[in-house]
């Protein structure tokens, strides 16, 4: 009896102090784990700077094309290549891969698609009109060099 | 002694749960990843669909920016050491109005003309784009009344209508002819 009579007057309540940590350490948890879908880049990427850059609208319409040395140039050599989709691709495959491209958007929208050029400083503009011409063939015409932001002006 | 003892001295924590909720949640929902930003170009169509034809375009209304495979200019037959003239000289050629007989008749007329060589290097290409466009943005921000910075937010958001009606009048009889030409071998 003497037992019951102590359980009774004890606090049946839960402490719930510890509660806020534990929903900032799930926070925490989930702000560290999340990577943000991002794609392997395997060609050198040193961007050339500008000043006088737009936003993009909608991000969703955006298919990137990165081109520079591969990163493993022992392997593949010293000659700047074009990178989508964490693959190597040849400059007549632009057609196809935009097709792609397109056909994971919208009906609608297929015409409004932005390829964002991600494009080495090194790179010479030879290749890069030869890109440009399949992108106007493969009727993608909405072109972004994206580049960062330059601060000195 | 006893008193103090008996009267909870802690504070109710059970709302700090939700007080992180709602940070949490603030922050969910606020939170946008930046957006990529660059320098934009609206590629010609398809060279076989459209026919070609030679139009004669007076010389006067072409500025004509040539980098060499070494990435030496040659703009308006001078020879540049830097990039750095190119906004003034871009301005002063399209808002010429006809004052000038070597300039452009009319910012209607006025087309910059960027041809590269196969070997040009791509930094000097942005470096070059960036000058010219940059140009155009300030003529335009000026019509338009607004800082460049300013002028660009208002042109990548036309969905808006206050920045499509300011957008629309600052372009109108004022286009952004930029001619980038295939490079020579």
């Amino acid at each position: 009896m003497h037992k019951f009579k102590k359980k009774a007057k004890s606090d049946p309540e839960i402490p719930t102090s510890a509660l806020p940590d534990i929903i900032f350490m799930l926070l925490f948890f989930f702000m560290v784990t999340t990577v943000l879908r991002e794609t392997t880049i395997i060609v050198r990427q040193q961007i050339p700077k500008a000043t006088e850059l737009r936003k993009l609208q909608r991000k969703s319409l955006v298919s990137y094309l990165y081109m520079g040395k591969p990163q493993n140039s022992s392997k593949y050599g010293a000659e700047p290549k074009l990178q989508a989709n964490d693959a190597y691709i040849e400059v007549r495959e632009i057609i196809m891969w935009v097709e792609n491209e397109k056909a994971k958007l919208d009906e609608a929208e297929r015409d409004q698609i932005t390829i964002a050029l991600k494009v080495d400083a090194e790179v010479k503009m030879g290749i890069i009109s030869d890109v440009q011409m399949q992108l106007r063939k493969a009727n993608a015409r909405k072109l972004m060099f994206s580049t960062p932001q330059r601060s000195d002006k | 002694m006893a008193r103090s003892k008996r009267g909870a001295a802690e504070i109710n924590s059970s709302s700090m749960a939700d007080i992180a909720f709602l940070l949490l949640i603030f922050f969910l929902v606020t939170t946008t990843i930046a957006n990529d930003k660059g320098l934009t170009l609206q590629l010609p169509p398809n060279p076989d669909d459209i026919e070609q034809q030679d139009i004669k375009i007076p010389e006067r209304n072409i500025f004509k920016i040539l980098i060499n495979s070494s990435d030496g200019l040659w703009i308006e037959s001078e020879i540049m050491e830097n990039t750095s003239e190119i906004r003034e000289m871009v301005k002063v050629f399209v808002l010429n109005n006809g004052a000038d007989p070597l300039s452009s008749d009319s910012p209607q007329e006025a087309i910059v003309s960027i041809k590269t060589k196969r070997g040009t290097s791509y930094e000097i290409f942005i470096d070059v784009y960036n000058e010219v466009q940059g140009a155009y943005y300030d003529m335009y921000a000026a019509r338009a009344g607004v800082t460049n910075t300013k002028w660009r937010e208002i042109a990548s958001n036309t969905s808006d209508p206050d920045n499509k009606r300011i957008y629309t009048k600052a372009r109108l009889d004022f286009p952004m002819q930029i001619s980038i030409a295939e490079p020579d071998k």
